[in-house]
């Protein structure tokens, strides 16, 4: 059953020389964001290099990167926890009571992201500016929680999908509420699959650019408007933009591998299996 | 309590066929439903009511019922064809590279070698990066014909420099997007990977089944699921892909980068043409559909069987 | 909870502690550009002078124009002031969405400003955004290439001279490109660039009846001599290359010459970011048949949104921000070969100015020369010599921009590009009824 080590090592090699392909760009960006703006794009590409800070410094001096990234933390986490607060109900009762119209009602859900943002940011615009939403946290959590509802209901739905039913039933023959199944009995037994979806949630809230940018002003913006404004202005930007991309990026992409190995078990049980 | 334990009985009696029944799903499904439809229906409602409009925003005194005029429009301009083909072009193209790579990626990863949690992170890396950073980065330090790494790597090779967004723009934007998708399917397919049964794949190389016949016959179907739910995800993102569009090529050269989405944007938000702006809307919507009811036949096969 | 609760106590801090000094706190939206963070990191020193505390929106360009354009129009009410264009002041003007902007008070000086800035930012004869800082267009070159190759350039060169120069500078094996110009379709990419282009040529985008004048011969001319001279001496991918690219392209030592925007010499004079920059010279913008319209006019200007409530502290950030004082002050911080140019005739009276910025007294001259409100060799119904000041233009310059990068690229001939842009053209115009 073991397998060779040379097998073994040819995988490593074949593994890595794929996966360093694949993360490339962002590694030339993270270099990128060590050079001064003249080495940036020098001809040939300069592989070694005096790395500078100078980058980094103006990033936070520039721009109060700590504001934009509690935005982006508000929104992220706040969106996806309305999200999952009214996604588990209905998931729950797709999952475990299925009509006739359910699957006709998901598909209904997960059209209603197919209309393009761009076609109604002027209609949206001015309900907002109605309702006092504009440049306000409390608008673009509602957004993003719109957004993300019909990808964390599916989610939800196919976790709950394979959670044997007749553990549910068992609760309720000793006269649990459907309520109470859900809160004490499902929530636990979903709570990998739970846990993924929400990190899912996050990373494409984290990285909502277009109504981050188009409803915010000077409280509200999250780190996609922090980006706009480092992004092809007059002059070379290249290394400027790296550093502040590197800073955008970071940490979603720890906080994304640090929960990698719960995000798999999560869908393992779930979805895919 | 005392309701829920005289329905006990009758429940029980049902068993797992009268699932269902008793339960009123109404109050469970209405917040997100009612959050959905409300979500839905505003823009909806006012898209169909400015697509019947002559309204630009610029022209804020010029505004009056037009009855059909802005479909006539869009509809006899040759662009959206166009458009629409792109937008097919670029979607299938994306879906077809990341379900491809992300189960070779999948099964590469799913191998045992030195250093695989980290490796495995590098290859998920692309999917945390924010779309329009990611043009920026494969513009400018990838792509550029001159200052470019991949330039670079060619003319180092002899074969002189490639003219990406000139001669290729499609290809380019393709490269672009299934660059930041691909991941998100190898992460979904990986792991599904794990779930696979070893025995199964022992008992499959007991009976003489080669490597190519145990990926066709054992993991292929076992993939299905998984691929079916990148597939339907992925396509809702990809038809509104519209960043890596702006910042590359904007649209062009001539209309070839142009997608629906990106036709939508030049009314919407540089002409702030509204009425014809929400016609090309109403006619993505109803596009889009036509998609989710093609999509929902394949997603109902896979979930019937599990 | 907590957070309301913590902002309440500091409300209350405040209020209990400065009961006097009711902060005014204005929210301003601007570009990324160099210039305007200078402004921004400067402006510490208004909120000192005066007591208003300032808010900065900093976006680059395409998502600020989008993100006021969008606020001013549903009168959203996000910002007190609005970095716009030469191109929206005179609009938006028209539509009451900006207040005049004439009364700053005594020591602003107004007559100092250059009068095409003035022009192009007024409508009916009153100011309605005062000019940041301004910019028109001209040719860039360099001269250690031109010398080596025994050429000498004329201090305005005709578009001839100009595509013989190219010929012979064109060395794409020392990785040296005889020419760079805008590819990128837009309305203020390439055809930025090429409206002048074609200014000069004797063509313009509209008769005086509306009608678009896309496949007349001037613009057939002016097209075929841009694609031919591109392919021939041009970088490659040069359907991607705007402002920026440009100046990349130029700073790495890859352009022999380059007719883009006047800001350009700023940093290609500065040998922080360019290694050549002892071998630059410049050049007023090349001419074809006419003078009309050879160089283009832009202004960034600050303005206020009419239905602003804060309009006494937005006036004294106005007056601030683009006074003589504030570019003394940016002359003492940064040098002045980087304060705000194109918009006061003090800055390049100033012999500092002319001694820092050699590039100074041509880039006044091309200023002068500009003439928005003639842009053409024949009349026109429109003012704007880059663009066309109607809302409806960044819409057709897009298209039409990118239907000539269809051209450049080579997928279709110059003549059937231009016949599909003025197919589009006509349809927009008739759209928004300029055509009967």
């Amino acid at each position: 059953m073991k397998k060779s080590n040379g097998r073994k090592f040819a995988y490593t090699v074949l593994a890595w020389v794929v996966a360093l392909l694949v993360f490339f760009p962002i590694l030339w960006m993270l270099l990128t964001a060590f050079k001064t703006e003249k080495q940036a794009v020098e001809v040939p590409p300069l592989l070694f290099f005096h790395p500078t800070l100078a980058n980094f410094a103006v990033a936070n001096s520039r721009e109060n990167y700590l504001h934009f990234a509690a935005n982006s933390v508000i929104v992220a986490f706040g969106s996806t926890a309305l999200a999952l607060m009214i996604a588990l109900p209905a998931a729950y009762a797709m999952a475990f009571f299925p009509g006739r119209r359910t699957k006709d009602l998901l598909m209904w859900m997960l059209s209603t992201k197919m209309l393009p943002p761009v076609g109604v940011l002027v209609p949206i615009y001015i309900i907002f500016q109605r309702l006092g939403l504009l440049d306000t946290r409390a608008g673009l959590v509602l957004i993003d929680t719109l957004m993300n509802l019909p990808i964390v209901v599916w989610m939800l739905f196919s976790f709950f999908r394979d959670i044997p039913g007749d553990i549910l039933e068992a609760a309720r023959m000793d006269g649990v509420t459907p309520r109470q199944q859900m809160v004490h009995l499902l929530v636990p037994l979903a709570l990998p699959g739970i846990a993924s979806t929400a990190l899912l949630a996050i990373i494409l809230s984290w990285n909502e650019a277009f109504w981050s940018i188009n409803l915010t002003a000077a409280h509200a913006g999250t780190l996609a408007a922090y980006i706009a404004s480092f992004s092809s202005p007059e002059g070379l930007f290249w290394a400027k933009l790296s550093a502040a991309s590197v800073l955008t990026v970071a940490p979603i992409m720890v906080f994304g591998s640090l929960t990698q190995r719960q995000m798999v078990r999560g869908l393992t049980f779930g979805a895919v299996k | 309590m005392s309701q829920a334990t005289t329905a006990a009985p009758g429940a029980a009696a049902r068993g797992r066929a009268g699932r269902g029944r008793k339960v009123n799903t109404f109050p469970l499904l209405a917040p997100s439903v009612a959050a959905l439809l409300v979500w839905m229906i505003v823009p909806l409602v006012l898209t169909l009511w400015y697509s019947l409009q002559r309204y630009n925003l610029l022209y804020p005194e010029r505004r009056g019922f037009v009855g059909l005029q802005n479909y006539v429009y869009i509809l006899s301009d040759s662009t959206l064809q166009t458009a629409i083909l792109n937008t097919i072009v670029l979607t299938g193209a994306v879906l077809l590279l990341s379900v491809v790579f992300g189960t070779l990626l999948a099964v590469l990863l799913n191998q045992e070698f030195w250093g695989q949690n980290l490796a495995r992170v590098l290859v998920i890396a692309p999917f945390f990066v924010m779309p329009p950073v990611a043009a920026l980065i494969w513009k400018t330090m990838m792509m550029n014909p001159i200052q470019g790494v991949i330039a670079w790597v060619t003319q180092s090779l002899g074969l002189g420099a490639i003219s990406w967004f000139q001669n290729w723009p499609m290809l380019s934007i393709i490269i672009i997007v299934a660059w930041q998708w691909i991941p998100f399917a190898t992460l979904i397919l990986l792991t599904a990977m794990q779930s696979l049964d070893h025995e199964q794949m022992e008992a499959a190389r007991m009976d003489g089944a080669g490597a190519i016949s145990r990926f066709r016959y054992v993991v292929i179907p076992h993939l299905s699921r998984p691929i079916t739910i990148v597939i339907m995800m992925e396509t809702i993102f990809l038809l509104s892909v519209f960043a890596e569009i702006l910042v590359t090529t904007s649209g062009g050269p001539g209309h070839a980068t142009t997608t629906l989405t990106y036709l939508i944007y030049i009314r919407a938000l540089l002409s702030f043409n509204i009425g014809g702006a929400s016609a090309a809307g109403v006619i993505a919507i109803v596009l889009a559909n036509i998609v989710a009811v093609f999509l929902m036949r394949i997603v109902a096969g896979t979930l019937e069987r599990r | 909870m907590i957070r309301y609760t913590l902002a309440a106590a500091g409300m209350a801090a405040l209020v209990g502690f400065a009961p006097s000094a009711r902060a005014v706190t204005l929210t301003i939206a601007t570009v990324n550009n160099g210039n305007m963070i200078q402004m921004q990191k400067l402006s510490p020193q208004f909120t000192k002078e005066t007591g208003i505390k300032l808010n900065w929106v900093v976006l680059e360009e395409n998502v600020l124009r989008q993100r006021v354009t969008t606020d001013i129009a549903t009168h959203g009410g996000s910002f007190d002031i609005l970095t716009i264009g030469a191109y929206e002041a005179p609009l938006w003007a028209q539509r009451g969405w900006i207040k005049p902007v004439d009364n700053l008070g005594a020591a602003y000086d107004y007559g100092d400003l250059l009068p095409p800035m003035k022009a192009s930012l007024s409508y009916k004869g009153k100011l309605y955004a005062v000019p940041f800082y301004g910019e028109s267009s001209f040719l860039m070159y360099r001269t250690d290439l031109f010398k080596k190759a025994g050429l000498t350039m004329p201090a305005q060169p005709t578009y001839a001279q100009v595509a013989s120069f190219a010929d012979k500078l064109n060395n794409p094996k020392a990785g040296v490109y005889g020419i760079c110009l805008r590819g990128k379709p837009g309305w203020g990419e390439n055809m930025a660039y090429l409206s002048t282009l074609v200014n000069t040529m004797g063509g313009a985008w509209f008769n005086m009846k509306w009608q678009p004048q896309l496949d007349s011969a001037a613009w057939q001319k002016a097209i075929t001599f841009y694609v031919d001279l591109m392919k021939k001496d041009g970088p490659p991918d040069a359907t991607s290359n705007g402002f920026n690219a440009n100046l990349t392209l130029f700073e790495g030592g890859k352009c022999a010459m380059w007719i883009d925007a006047t800001v350009a010499a700023g940093f290609l004079y500065d040998p922080k970011s360019d290694k050549y920059a002892a071998d630059v010279g410049v050049a007023r913008a090349p001419v074809g048949v006419t003078p009309h319209g050879a160089s283009w006019l832009w202004a960034w200007a600050l303005a206020i949104p009419s239905s602003s409530k804060k309009v006494a502290a937005a006036d004294k950030f106005l007056a601030w921000a683009t006074s003589k004082s504030y570019i003394q002050l940016v002359a003492k911080n940064y040098g002045w070969v980087q304060v705000p140019p194109g918009t006061r005739k003090s800055t390049y009276a100033n012999p500092a100015y002319q001694k820092a910025a050699p590039f100074a007294a041509t880039v006044l001259k091309v200023i002068d020369s500009a003439d928005p409100l003639h842009p053409t060799m024949s009349p026109v119904p429109y003012t704007g010599i880059q663009f066309v000041a109607i809302p409806e233009f960044q819409g057709i310059g897009t298209e039409v921009g990118q239907e000539i990068a269809a051209a450049l690229a080579g997928r279709e001939s110059v003549a059937a590009a231009l016949k599909k842009a003025q197919a589009a053209t006509v349809r927009t115009m008739t759209e928004a009824g300029y055509i009967k």
